[in-house]
């Protein structure tokens, strides 16, 4: 702790080191504040202490071994990266996905917002005091993530989109517990709204702290349920389907007061809204048909196949010491993760290694906007204004 | 046997198709028509991959450039995804800066590039046109070394400040210089 001088002299100002390690920074972040009193003059986010280099790791791997690196940029929405790095690739490759697979990749992916969303309003509640709904939290998204287990043999890094498709075939039973699923989560739901959304301590917290208003959002390219809760209605889900969204019939909840309490709602919203999708999914999976798509020497043939023919076995054995090259050039995919634009920016240079790759993660974009939210606040406040913007840190430093 | 000379042939198609479109077509792409319309030498080249379109402007242009896209009725990419700097060591000019733009109003997205030299690499920051800029470009600073002129705060974002080389360039190994 250090006092400086401020120019005017007579009032002082003091330096304030927030994080990196703090419990509610949600990771390793570090903000350097300039406090007067207990007002927020200046927050100086300090980030980098996550960064493993995820992107010159990539550029050393093929193109199907970067899958397991996408999974740990943002550990809370792993099937979202992967999904994002396939369909980049795929779109690079010119590959078209089997219907199947498509509507599974959204299932799953439905699932994973919920389960994001569930560890951000279970983190925000105890950031602010209500420990319980942490609790409540983390009893759901056990069950997804026993879901995701089940699917994949991973609880967290699933790594189980790829190139073309999915990794495996899911088992049975599994669609049937999905149901299960969805079927008791909307009172859950309801129980959270019941200890939050009209609890008195719980809208002092929230309710007009924060302020990140539409024009303000979009300059600091902001996105995700953050520029929603602002009145800006941009989903990439509705403004440039990928994955056969565009067969989903589902809203984009958007709320107008750009405070903490409205992207809350706007969250709460889109869990109800990803229910919806995972039931209309649950109703389009046909019960058998292909998982990946068809085309030797990208994916690997089937382990039939592979045994009792020659060719598939030469495709095999070629794949996975040398990989496939993709035709050079460079593709951009965006997808709505939990957390708002994911971006994939893939260069290929006609070799079976990734010449770059760029991930645009929202969250790096989102953390920008925590001066404009949190400056004028009061110091406590500024757990509010960090915990509303869910970042991860992983994405952020990669 | 048919049936698979039939699938590698589709597949070779797919992966062979003319994925970048001939140059009379782009010419009439109605953002190049526009640009070209409002000063002669803002699009150095156009191309098209997979349906995403790439304007390459000229180092000096770009913000001047950016400020038109941004707020021309039309066109109006008020929204900032994302800035990737590639290496192409040992190319010269040595980096591209890619700015992936994204018109909500009008749901249009766009490539702006600009080619950067490696024995300079410099180019104008567009914090002025979009603040979200700003991080970005440290990153591009921190990871690449090109630095960003007129940037209000430019130093390292992710690597320690004390950090020597810029380890997403080409001429950077993996593995890092030994430890």
């Amino acid at each position: 702790m250090t006092t400086v001088e401020t120019a005017a002299g007579a009032a002082q100002t003091m330096v304030l080191n927030m994080g990196p390690q703090h419990p509610s920074t949600h990771g390793v972040l570090r903000v350097v504040l300039e406090l007067d009193g207990e007002t927020v003059v200046k927050a100086r986010p300090e980030i980098g202490y996550l960064h493993t280099g995820i992107e010159k790791s990539c550029e050393d791997l093929t193109y199907s071994q970067a899958i397991t690196l996408t999974d740990r940029i943002d550990y809370l929405a792993p099937l979202s990266n992967n999904l994002g790095y396939c369909l980049a690739v795929e779109k690079l490759l010119g590959l078209e996905v089997p219907k199947r697979a498509q509507y599974i990749r959204v299932l799953l992916t439905e699932l994973t917002r919920l389960n994001s969303h569930l560890v951000w309003l279970g983190t925000h509640a105890m950031d602010l005091g209500a420990t319980s709904v942490m609790l409540y939290c983390f009893r759901e998204r056990e069950e997804i993530l026993k879901i995701f287990e089940m699917v994949s043999g991973q609880r967290m890094m699933t790594s189980y989109f790829r190139i073309g498709g999915l990794a495996l075939e899911p088992p049975p039973g599994w669609l049937e517990r999905v149901g299960r699923f969805i079927e008791m989560f909307p009172s859950r739901i309801e129980e959270y709204e019941k200890l939050l959304t009209r609890n008195s301590i719980w809208l002092m917290r929230t309710v007009g702290i924060g302020i990140l208003e539409a024009k303000d959002a979009i300059a600091l390219g902001v996105s995700g349920p953050t520029l929603r809760a602002a009145g800006v209605a941009y989903d990439v889900r509705k403004f440039f389907p990928y994955s056969s969204y565009e067969e989903f019939s589902f809203d984009v909840p958007t709320r107008t007061e750009c405070d903490s309490y409205a992207r809350y709602l706007v969250r709460v919203a889109e869990m109800r809204e990803s229910l919806k999708i995972i039931r209309q999914a649950m109703g389009k999976i046909p019960p058998e048909g292909p998982i990946r798509t068809d085309a030797p020497g990208i994916i690997p043939p089937q382990r039939e196949k592979m045994k009792t023919e020659m060719e598939a076995l030469i495709y095999h054995f070629k794949l996975f010491t040398d990989g496939f090259a993709p035709p050079p050039g460079e593709v951009y995919q965006r997808i709505e993760s939990p957390r708002g634009e994911v971006g994939y920016f893939i260069v290929s240079d006609g070799s079976p290694k990734p010449y770059r790759v760029k991930v645009r993660a929202p969250s790096f974009a989102n953390l920008q906007a925590l001066p404009k939210l949190s400056e004028g606040g009061l110091v406590a406040d500024l757990i509010a204004c960090i915990g509303t913007i869910d970042i991860v840190l992983g994405e952020v430093d990669r | 046997m048919e049936e698979r000379g039939a699938r590698l042939e589709r597949l070779n198609q797919a992966a062979g198709a003319p994925a970048v479109t001939d140059k009379a077509s782009l010419e009439q792409n109605a953002i190049v028509q526009r640009l070209r319309a409002w000063d002669e030498k803002a699009v150095a080249e156009a191309s098209e991959f997979r349906g995403e379109l790439t304007i390459v402007v000229p180092r000096e242009q770009l913000q001047r450039a950016a400020e038109y896209l941004r707020a021309e009725p039309g066109l109006q990419f008020d929204f900032l995804s994302d800035i990737s700097a590639v290496d192409r060591f040992p190319m010269e000019p040595r980096f591209e800066v890619n700015y992936h733009l994204l018109s909500l109003p009008l749901r249009q997205i766009l490539r702006l590039r600009v080619w950067v030299s490696g024995k300079d690499p410099a180019v104008s920051t567009v914090i002025p046109v979009w603040p979200t800029a700003n991080w970005h470009e440290r990153e591009i600073f921190d990871l690449f070394g090109i630095r960003f002129e007129g940037h209000p705060d430019l130093h390292r974002i992710l690597m320690p400040d004390d950090w020597e080389g810029y380890p997403l360039r080409k001429d950077y190994p993996v593995e890092g210089f030994g430890t």
